[in-house]
This record gives structure tokens, sequence and C-alpha cells, in this order.
């Protein structure tokens, strides 16, 4: 007799993934299904995916989902949220939706204390339009519109957008996390559960900003990717808890 | 026959130039007349001058703007020196006389100077200023009748109580016969 | 009541009860009226949000939940509120937008003006779709068409834009409203974002990379704005069944219009008015019809000749086709078109 060890998550459905091997979309989108289907709340939640990769996160989470313009995916959110409080609503986004074009959506929704779970994959570049600098992209780093590597006075710093929002009074719980190694995947999973169950107790605004590997355009190996998030990513974007505030607010 | 009137309040932001006109609309329109009350806004609004015009007619409006108005009621004297010129030939224009310190060149208009604070401030209330100004603008022209006006501002001021509606009555009366004593 | 303080109160009583919007002069009073008569409702929401973008995106997932919403804004505001017009056209999501327009373009001022006639009607966005326009000329028909768009918007799925100006957003005019709409009572949405249960997980999104289903989607939404071509225009015909000449105008300038066809006929000319309700649909056949037994048509705008397309476009060579305009919001006076009337009627010795 054979022992299941091993199977798919209720709230993913059976479709092939799209993404390039090594992404960490794939891994990020089952940890939100393990999650969803732990809490059991599937029939009541509604995702939020963005303009990017991960547009079509539809086609692999088994949950309503609705589209949101570039950026505007937590202004959509706030509106299905508001609208039907009892629903769990999450949106899933990239670093170039989150912390460029919707930078100002993204900061007054946290500021709101908007009950919503943002997940926000920072892999430092625009992957989908082919490798552009995004506003989380390293200084020095080569990308297709920073051939040269990129110049703070002239291309602009990194942006530490989980830092800013760590600042608004609203937010309750930001943590960043990476999918690297196995212990950063489960810890990453944590965060998550922890996210939604800030949303779920009613408490405010929450986010997990996980640090994803992209291979294709940082032109490195699968392995060598998580290196050098392990190695230099991590050295501008610490893995830590940035702000919990649940046993304060809650 | 077509009757149609259009008044023109301007005055400082405080002295209640939006409620006279509020005031005029909401008498025309328990009357059972057409009208239609616009008040200026935007950047002047902020800028401590308001005014509003006020239609009233016996058909529907086409236009609620006033170019040429037939009445102007005029609480200080910047609002003078902008009005002035547009009032209609043979239109009245009416003043506060204790705040205007100039007096319309025009000889085609009539003038009627009204002492409206000192008449608010020997009824106790200053601020009653502009009912002293509606009693004498309603007297003057027979625009909606005085009882209505009356009615109307005691609708207007349901919640503040019975003491302020009398003195609103009192001032909007002494207007009246102020008018009716010094321009008949 | 003040014009704005109509739309919001006709807009609760169609049941709707979901507001975002961002302030911006001449329609502030819009919003600050819904805060505090939404604050007296348990089931209803209102959103200051940090931007007209913030807004008609907040807007578009409260609608994925089968709310009724409404936003408002003035002309610069409603060109940052495209982006989310468009979304929700492809998306077929219901949502009543009020425009007052102002001058323009770009800042321009804040009085009243229809330069936005051309972008309301023709989608304002990217992506070639349709939004149903609709014209209130006084504060009773703020209530009716207000009301209206709520209906108009659900039944079609789609954005419904209540284009006014600073005139009839502000101005004061006595009227009725009619009974409330229960939103309990309204027909259920079978296509709302309301969680999978019981059903497969549903998706609302405009994004159709296959060039086939995008055709295919274009196509039923074509045949949408057709249905709706055929049903939904509106028009209000005055004095014309003798007329000679016909004015064509909506909104504010039919109003003006009115006063100075009134003056005309005092003068012996026989004007008369034609009055587009719905700005789209346009009502193109019966103008068409008018132009066949008017002969002369003036057309009447605060702008430099928008709608004057459209009327070219319903006439053909059926009638002489003339233009009066005022930009920038200036409000031309009902003896100023009357004195063109009667112009046009001494020129072309019309009787």
């Amino acid at each position: 007799m054979v022992k299941q060890v091993f199977k798919k998550p209720e709230s993913l459905k059976e479709n092939i993934y799209h993404y390039c091997p090594g992404c960490g979309h794939s891994i990020i989108h089952r940890l939100i299904a393990e999650v969803i289907d732990e809490f059991g709340i599937r029939e009541k939640t509604i995702g939020v995916p963005p303009a990017g990769c991960a547009v079509l996160a539809y086609n692999y989470l088994d949950v309503d989902m609705g589209e949101a313009p570039h950026g505007r995916a937590v202004a959509v959110a706030t509106g299905i949220k508001r609208a039907r409080p009892d629903f769990v609503v999450f949106t899933y986004q990239g670093d170039g939706d989150i912390a460029a074009i919707g930078t100002a959506e993204t900061i007054h929704a946290a500021n709101r204390g908007e009950r919503l779970t943002v997940i926000f994959v920072n892999n430092g570049v625009y992957g989908m339009t082919g490798g552009q600098m995004a506003p989380t992209t390293l200084l020095g780093q080569i990308t297709t519109t920073t051939p040269g590597g990129r110049v703070g006075l002239r291309d602009g710093y990194p942006l530490d957008l989980s830092q800013m929002l760590a600042v608004a009074a609203g937010s309750v719980y930001v943590e960043r996390t990476s999918v690297t190694s196995p212990k950063n995947v489960i810890k990453t999973k944590k965060a998550i559960k922890k996210a939604f169950q800030v949303q779920m107790d009613d408490l405010g605004f929450s986010l997990v900003e996980i640090l994803s590997p992209c291979p294709t355009n940082w032109k490195l190996s699968s392995v060598d990717s998580c290196k050098r998030i392990n190695e230099e990513v991590v050295k501008n974007y610490p893995l830590k808890v940035i702000k919990d505030t649940t046993q304060t607010n809650g | 026959m077509m009757t149609i009137t259009k008044t023109i309040f301007s005055g400082f932001g405080g002295q209640g130039v939006l409620m006279m006109g509020y005031v005029l609309a909401t008498s025309g329109m328990h009357e059972d007349k057409h009208v239609a009350y616009l008040p200026a806004y935007g950047a002047e609004v902020r800028g401590g001058t308001a005014n509003c015009t006020i239609t009233i007619s016996n058909e529907p409006i086409a236009s609620p703007v006033a170019s040429f108005p037939d009445f102007a009621v005029l609480m200080n004297t910047p609002s003078v020196l902008r009005f002035e010129g547009k009032v209609k030939a043979g239109g009245v224009v009416f003043l506060n006389k204790d705040l205007v310190d100039v007096m319309p060149k025009r000889s085609d208009i009539e003038v009627v100077q009204v002492p409206v604070n000192s008449i608010a401030q020997n009824l106790g209330n200053p601020r009653s200023a502009n009912m002293v100004m509606i009693g004498a603008l309603v007297a003057k022209t027979g625009l909606v009748s005085l009882s209505t006006v009356v009615e109307s501002v005691k609708e207007i001021f349901a919640t503040k109580g019975l003491k302020v509606h009398e003195i609103n009555a009192q001032a909007i009366k002494q207007g009246a016969a102020f008018v009716q004593k010094n321009n008949p | 009541m003040r014009g704005s303080h109509v739309i919001a109160e006709a807009a609760t009583l169609a049941g709707c009860r979901f507001y975002a919007g961002y302030p911006i002069t001449p329609q502030n009073e819009l919003p600050e009226y819904m805060s505090g008569r939404f604050a007296k409702l348990e089931d209803a929401t209102f959103i200051q949000a940090e931007s007209e973008l913030a807004a008609i995106n907040i807007l578009m997932g409260a609608s994925m939940t089968g709310a009724r919403v409404m936003t408002s804004s003035s002309s610069p505001g409603i060109s940052l509120k495209q982006e989310g017009i468009s979304y929700m056209a492809g998306m077929e999501l219901p949502a009543v937008i009020v425009n007052i327009m102002r001058g323009g373009p770009g800042l321009g001022n804040i009085a009243p003006s229809q330069q936005d006639y051309f972008q309301a009607t023709r989608g304002g966005g990217h992506g070639g779709y349709r939004t149903i326009v609709l014209a209130p000329y006084s504060g009773q028909e703020l209530v009716t068409l207000t009301m209206k768009a709520f209906d108009l918007a659900d039944t079609y799925r789609m954005p419904v834009v209540l284009l006014g100006d600073g005139l009839i957003g502000q101005m004061m005019e006595p009227v009725t409203f009619p009974e409330p709409v229960d939103p309990a009572t309204l027909p259920k949405k079978e296509w709302t974002l309301s969680g999978a249960k019981g059903r497969d997980s549903r998706l609302i999104a405009s994004l159709l990379l296959d060039p086939v289903k995008m055709e295919q989607h274009n196509w039923k939404l074509a045949r949408k704005y057709e249905t709706i071509s055929q049903r939904e225009t509106a028009y209000e015909p005055y004095l014309l069944d003798d007329a000679t000449l016909a004015v064509v105008a909506f909104g504010t300038a039919a109003r003006i219009a009115k006063g100075a066809v009134n003056r005309a006929r005092k003068e012996g000319i026989k004007a008369g008015l034609f009055r587009p309700i719905t700005l789209w649909p346009f009502p193109e056949t019966e103008l068409k019809t008018l132009a066949g037994k008017v002969k002369h048509i003036l057309v009447f705008e605060m702008n430099l000749g928008q709608m004057l397309e459209d009327v070219r476009l319903s006439v053909g060579t059926e009638a002489a086709i003339h233009f009066h305009g005022r930009p920038g919001g200036i409000i031309s006076t009902p003896q100023e078109i009357a004195d063109v009337i009667i112009k046009l009627a001494y020129r072309h010795e019309l009787d």
C-alpha cells in the first residue's frame, strides 16, 4: 500500500506553471494555496493579481480573483474588502507594481489600515517586460535599462518599500523573507499565515515581502540566483520582521 | 405674461449673503414660482467675498445666470464697485448704509440705503442684519410676500428655537418698515 | 437643493452604497454630502481616496462584489480616472461616474463648460469602448437620470457617465424625490466575486492574451453597444412641430437655448429645440428625421464644436448646419443665442 506524503493543495489548480525554471512565483503560489487550505477559507478568499509575470496567477490559484490595473491592486482590493468585509482579500504584487507605479495606493492603504494582506514578491527587476531596472534594483546591478549598472544619483537608490510601509500607523505586520532554501520557504509560509491571521483578526494592514530569484533576467543559474540573494540582496534588504504590533493592536 | 426677475446678493463672507439668497429662493418656491439659486463658487469663495444670484419666474428658467440683474443687494463697498454697473436700467440697488461708503454714480437706477447693522444691533442680535435687508428687499420689490419670508426663515432655522425665530421675524419686519417709511 | 447634493441623494435612493472619490472643484459638495449621508447607513461605504486613480480602482473592486457604486470628479480628475473606466468597460463592471465639467484643457478653470463631450462620448480611455452618457439639464432631471444611470449600468454591465457642468452642480432648484430603492430587492448579479462556494472559482479580468478571444470579446461588447443604441436613446423635442429652424443643445446649453427659442418665437420665428438626453448613444435617427423637415439646424455648445460632429454625422446633407459655441467657462445668455437665431432667420428668409 502506498502512503501519500505530498499532494497538491486544494486551492491550487491542476495547470502547469508557465514560469521560468528557478522562478520563485511557483513556490510562493503554492505557499499561499497551502495557507488558504489550512485556514479553510477558500470559499471566502478573493485574490487580486498584478500586472507582471504573475498576472496569470489566477490560472493556478483556485479562488475568486479580480484583476487590477498595473500598481492598483491594493486599491482594487480595498474596494472588494470594504464592500465585503467578511471576505479574506489578498493582493499579489511584484516590486515594479507595488514600489514604483503603485507606491501611492500602497502607502495610503497601509495608512488607512485596510484589512488586506499583500504578498510582495521582490526580484529586483521588471521580469515580464524583459528585465528593466525596478525601484528595488541594487546599486551597480546591470539591467536592460541600466547597461552600465544602476547609479544612485542618476537612476535612484534601491527603495525599501516595506520599511516605508512600517512607518504607516495603519500597518500592523510587515516581514521580509526569502524562498532560497527549505528553511526560508518554511519561514515564508509562516509569515504568510501570520499576515492572513492579522487580517482575519481585523487588526490592520499586513504585508510579506519575499525576496525571490529571477534567473532569466539576472542571467544566472537557479543555484547562483539563490546564492546572490543570500549573499548580496539581503545586505540591502535584510530578512526580518520589520514591524509587528499584533500584540499592542490586539 | 412672462415675469422673470434676477437678484444678486453680494458682500463679505459672514454677512449672511448666501443665506439671504437661500431665503428668497425658498420663499419663491413656497409661492409655487420657478426658482433657481446660483452661488458664485471657486477660488473667489475662499477669498472672503460671497455672492449669489436668485432667479424667480412664473415660467421655467432658461439661464440662472444674471448678466443684468433687476435688483442688487450690496452689503459692502467692494460689492458696489463690482455690481453697480451691471444692474438693469430702472433696477433697484439695496445698500448696507452702515458699511458702504460710496454711492452709485448712475442716475438710471434707484438706490435704497438701509442701515441694517444698526437696526440689527438695536434688536439685540447683530447677526440678524441680513434678515433686516431681506425684509427691506421684499417690501420694496414685492418679489414674494413678507409673510412667506417669515415662514421660510422659520422653517430654515427650525432647529434654532423660538427666540431666534422671534428676532429674525422682528428683523424682517423692521427692514420692511424702514423701506416703507423712507423709500415707498 | 444644490445640484451636487441632488445627485448624491438620488444615488443613495437608487441603492448606491459605495462611493470613492477625491476632492476637485466644482463637485466637492457631492462627496461632502455623500460622506454625511452614508454615515447614517449601516451598509454604505464612503472612501476619500488619495487620488482619482485610487478612487476609480477602489470603485472597481467594490463593483466586482456586486455593489451599486459611484464616483464623481471634474474634468482633470476624470482624465485620471480613464484608466479604471477602460478596465471596467473591458471587465463589464457597472459603475456610475459623474463628471461636473469645467473649462480646459489642462488645469483650465472651474467655470461651467461642455469641453469633455468628445472624451465622454468616445469612451475616453484606451481600447475602443463606449460608456453610456447622460446629460441632465435641470434639478429634477438630475434625480431621474442619476437613478436611471444605476439601472443602465447594471442592465448592461458597464460604466455610465453622468455629464454635467459647474452650473448644474452648483445651482439650487426645487426637486421631488421618489421612494428609495432597497438594495436587497435589486436583481441578483450572477457574475460577482462572492467566494468559490459550491461552484468553480471565478475570474473578473480584462486580460485576453489570445487575439481570437480578444476579438470575440470586442464583438460581444460591440453587440451590446448596438443593443443600447437601439433601445436607450433619449431626447426631448421642444416646439419642433412647426419649426423651420431647430437648435440642438444639451445640458446647461439646452436650458439657455430653450430661453432663446422662446425669445425667437416672440419675434415670430418658428424656432424649436432638439435636446439629446443621451449623448451616447446619440439620437441620430430622430435628428435625421427632423433634419428632413427643418432645413436649418443651429448647434449650440459650451465648447467650440464637439457634439457638432455627431450632428453632422446624423444629418448629412439633409439640412444646413450652423454652429455657435463659447468655450472656457463663458455662459451665453438666452438673448445671445436668440440673436444668432434671429440673424439666421433673416439671412435665410425663414418664417
